[in-house]
């Protein structure tokens, strides 16, 4: 790259709590976070088995003293974005308008105009008991819906007047951009599993031609609530999952994917300008890349994505390097066999004869699968790997087959091994694909 | 490493006033309004019950029987944008290019989401709440959801499916992406995309937002938020941007797309040249999320990186005494924030020559076509250009005191014996406080 890319600093959300701490440990423990749903009585769907983050997380914890009011419009999607950003600022030791107050800009790590911010979101899901509440006021006399003239007449005024903007979906990236006084490029990304690892690639853009130091990077999304669990169980995303059973990456035989929900939001810095403030650096961004599937079908045909197979090829394009150097893979291996076959065989034929043993980290049997969340998840593991040298536990109860065949890297406990290029990659629903390698710097 | 230019070689839009270019070209600068009485549900309750509607749409138009009955399930945006991205294509002659390389043709959208299916969605909450607890009985719901909702429709309402049905339709498997930065998403979509093709990842990107929220659930956010205008006496003039009576913006929906390449592409394949992308120019007002900063002060930097990277000082006249740039297509929206934070930003920005800048608002015809916006005024300006016109602001009868510039009230303005329309700069500003503005120049062969 002409103006080289690092990662500074990481922040995440997980299933298994707020903290990279947390999500490291529960991946090197080897340890499932998925469980029953407690959030509400999620037993009408396919399975109530998903990653849902810690009810004890709340938002206003991570959202600087004078701006908590805004907790108040932040739908859970915002409110994980927000979290993993203050981690990620914290961990790359920034000096943001979080800690100098509203109105003071001066003795920021980087001016405002010279920070950017770009996060991949969902379609964020109304509040349920908030709207029912305003729609039961609306009600057809005579049948089991909503009556438009009383809903425009009075009904729709029990809604709070800001209601939509909790569930703007550039919302996440607005209110990191207020709290940490990112005036630069700022973007929103929606792509679904695909917008994390999009929103890496424009942020590196952005940064290599000279338009920001720096970047708020990364992804956020909860589907565990009425209408992403529907969506997700009408789209095959769901498996009918039992307590007992957990998604197997690439294995035939699994029981189907599992939805998680969850933030990683990583900071991203001109190379030059984190040297110079002393910043260390948990990798380079080597390369990113992009493309679109040429088919259509929306859960897969068992057959490899050449779309996510493109975007693998112009991410290593994009870092100079070949396949065979590529040390470590992070995907998020859903467990439900249509798209794993997509995911998996692409990596097969990208790979060839390397994608015999070649470590293959997984987060859908751990924490599920977080929609746009994954990007930013599977960029901050990737992180962690080269910061750790250490491939954490590959879970699956079963043989990867298929066109996962050759995946066999796909089952493993904790390693410690030398690791120098680590590539992450996700596909839609819809055919985005995006990859990017992380090297260590 | 000097990068490639960027040309516009293919223009498609589905707007209020029609979707064909010249026809609805014509209808704007003759200041015909596209805003009535919101037909498609049951809003005549609603504080706000016009908008700007698409009337007549048939995506057969557009495409081949069997390629429209493809995406017969899609939703309405996706049309849209199937619709404007079938005219640019056409205009390009990229649908009769056979080399083209696949995998270096990309997609930038920003579509925003599918219309969501009201009546199950609103039942499913209505039958499964209990007053007397505040709560919705999960089981419940997911009952009559399941039951009622249709998962073809469910998937089609991401955001992404607009993005994924122009790639399958026109082939594209080079780098796809879709943004949502509200009424800012049709320039950001066309900026990021001229990036890519400067970057040298891609050759050809097809490019632009598309956007419907008129629905029951996208009328309400808007009218809680006393966004959009109330004139429900006189709905035709009640898009009033710049105007002291102003009292919101009114909603519109539509898609606008455009055919982006490197120069080298399009001159290799003989290419009709239609304009080039100059300068792009993205900020965020990092301020509130209900208020725009009230300087100006992201509004200035967007417009400020736009003139920078097409070369031009806004403060210098050029050769030919005129301001530098000769259209602005302001944002425009007739709240009154907007247009005075708009307003001052143009004059920090261009100083003494603000006022001599035409600046107008054509959603004061189409209505605000939120995340198509951005494109389908790109497209506006590209037309300014073709015929030496500048369309007008209309119902701009009642000058502000905090609005004091050229806004070309209510009659275009043709410039042709002043030297005709050659720099364009077009605004979109996002609500959360994304900014994006792109300059354009007229192609002159060089």
């Amino acid at each position: 790259m002409a103006r080289p890319v690092v990662i500074t600093g990481l922040g995440v959300v997980s299933a298994f709590g707020p903290g990279t701490a947390q999500l490291w440990a529960g991946l090197t423990s080897g340890t499932s976070a998925l469980a029953p749903i407690t959030r509400f009585d999620a037993t009408g769907f396919f399975t109530n088995i998903a990653g849902q983050v810690p009810s004890t997380f709340a938002g206003k914890d991570y959202v600087p003293k004078h701006y908590r009011k805004a907790t108040k419009v932040m739908a859970l999607d915002i409110e994980l974005a927000v979290a993993a950003a203050k981690e990620a600022a914290d961990d790359a030791g920034l000096i943001t308008r979080a800690q100098l107050g509203e109105d003071a800009a001066d003795g920021s790590t980087y001016s405002p105009a010279r920070m950017g911010c770009h996060v991949g979101a969902g379609l964020i899901s109304a509040d349920s008991e908030e709207l029912a509440a305003a729609l039961s006021t609306a009600k057809q006399p005579d049948a089991p819906g909503v009556d438009l003239a009383r809903w425009g007449e009075t009904g729709m005024d029990n809604l709070t007047p800001l209601w939509m903007l909790k569930y703007l979906p550039n919302m996440l990236a607005c209110h990191v951009t207020i709290i940490h006084a990112c005036e630069g490029p700022s973007n929103t990304i929606t792509c679904g599993e695909a917008s994390g690892l999009l929103c890496l690639g424009e942020s590196a853009r952005v940064i290599e031609r000279g338009d920001a130091d720096l970047c708020f990077t990364g992804s956020a999304e909860s589907k565990i609530n009425f209408m992403g669990m529907l969506r997700m169980q009408m789209a095959g995303r769901l498996g009918r999952l039992t307590a007992a059973q957990r998604p197997s990456p690439y294995d035939p035989a699994s029981p189907g994917g599992a939805v998680g929900e969850g933030a990683g939001i990583l900071i991203l810095e001109a190379e030059a300008t984190a040297k110079a403030r002393g910043a260390k650096p948990y990798a380079r961004v080597a390369g990113t890349g992009a493309a679109h599937s040429p088919r259509r079908p929306h859960a897969g045909d068992g057959t490899p994505d050449p779309g996510l197979a493109a975007a693998i090829d112009n991410a290593l394009f994009d870092a100079r390097l070949s396949p065979t150097e590529i040390d470590a893979c992070v995907l998020i291996g859903a467990g439900a066999p249509g798209i794993d076959a997509g995911e998996g065989g692409a990596i097969a034929d990208v790979m060839g004869g390397h994608a015999k043993g070649l470590p293959i980290v997984t987060l859908g049997p751990s924490i599920g699968s977080a929609s746009a969340g994954n990007g930013g998840l599977l960029a901050a593991v990737a992180a962690l790997m080269l910061k750790h040298q250490t491939v954490p536990t590959r879970l699956g109860s079963g043989q990867p087959g298929g066109t996962c065949a050759p995946l066999t890297g796909a089952r493993g406990p904790t390693v410690q091994m030398r690791l120098r290029h680590v590539l992450v990659a996700s596909s839609s629903l819809g055919g985005q694909n995006a990859a990017a390698v992380l090297t260590l710097p | 490493m000097t990068s490639d230019r960027i040309v516009i070689t293919g223009m498609g839009w589905v707007t209020p006033l029609g979707d064909d270019i010249p026809a609805a070209w014509a209808r704007i600068v003759a200041g015909d309004s596209g805003i009535g009485r919101v037909d498609r549900f049951q809003a005549d309750t609603f504080k706000t019950n016009f908008a700007a509607q698409v009337k007549g749409f048939d995506l057969k138009r557009h495409l081949p029987d069997a390629d429209a009955a493809s995406h017969q399930h899609a939703g309405l945006s996706t049309r849209f944008a199937l619709a404007a991205a079938a005219q640019a294509v056409r205009q390009s002659g990229l649908d009769s290019f056979a080399r083209l390389e696949r995998r270096r043709f990309g997609v930038y959208m920003g579509a925003g989401e599918g219309t969501l299916d009201f009546a199950p969605y609103a039942a499913a909450h209505v039958i499964s709440y209990d007053p007397a607890t505040r709560t919705c009985d999960g089981a419940a719901w997911a009952r009559h959801a399941l039951a009622h909702m249709d998962p073809t429709r469910e998937v089609e309402q991401e955001p992404n499916m607009s993005a994924s049905h122009v790639a399958w339709q026109f082939g594209a498997m080079g780098p796809a992406s879709n943004c949502m930065t509200a009424c800012a998403a049709g320039a950001q979509s066309v900026g990021e995309a001229f990036e890519l093709l400067r970057r040298g990842d891609v050759d050809v990107m097809l490019a632009g937002g598309a956007h419907s929220m008129i629905h029951p659930l996208g009328m309400t956010g808007f009218i809680r938020l006393t966004a959009m205008s109330r004139r429900t006496d006189d709905p035709q003039h009640a898009a009033r941007p710049f105007d002291r009576t102003r009292d919101g913006f009114v909603m519109g929906e539509g898609a606008g797309m455009l055919v982006l390449e490197t120069l080298t592409h399009a001159r290799a394949r003989n290419a009709n040249i239609l304009a080039e992308i100059a300068g792009y120019g993205s900020s965020a007002d990092a301020y509130r999320i209900t208020d725009i900063q009230p300087t100006g002060r992201g509004a200035v930097a967007s417009m400020a990186a736009a003139c920078k990277q097409a070369g031009i000082d806004p403060r210098t006249p050029g050769p030919d005494g005129r301001p530098p740039i000769h259209y602005i297509s302001a944002h425009g929206t007739g709240t009154k924030e907007n247009d005075a934070i708009e307003t001052r930003a143009v004059k920090a920005l261009f100083g003494d020559l603000a006022p001599r800048v035409p600046f107008s608002s054509v959603k004061s015809t189409l209505g605000h076509l939120i995340q198509a916006a951005g494109t389908v005024e790109l497209i506006t300006c590209v037309m300014a250009m073709h015929t030496g016109v500048v369309p007008p602001t209309m119902n701009l009868r009642e000058p502000d005191p905090a609005c004091d510039l050229d806004y070309v009230p209510n009659a275009a303005r043709d410039l042709t014996a002043k030297g005709g329309v050659k720099v364009c700069l077009s605004n979109s500003f996002g609500f959360g406080g994304q900014n994006d503005s792109i300059c354009i120049r007229a192609w002159t062969g060089t």
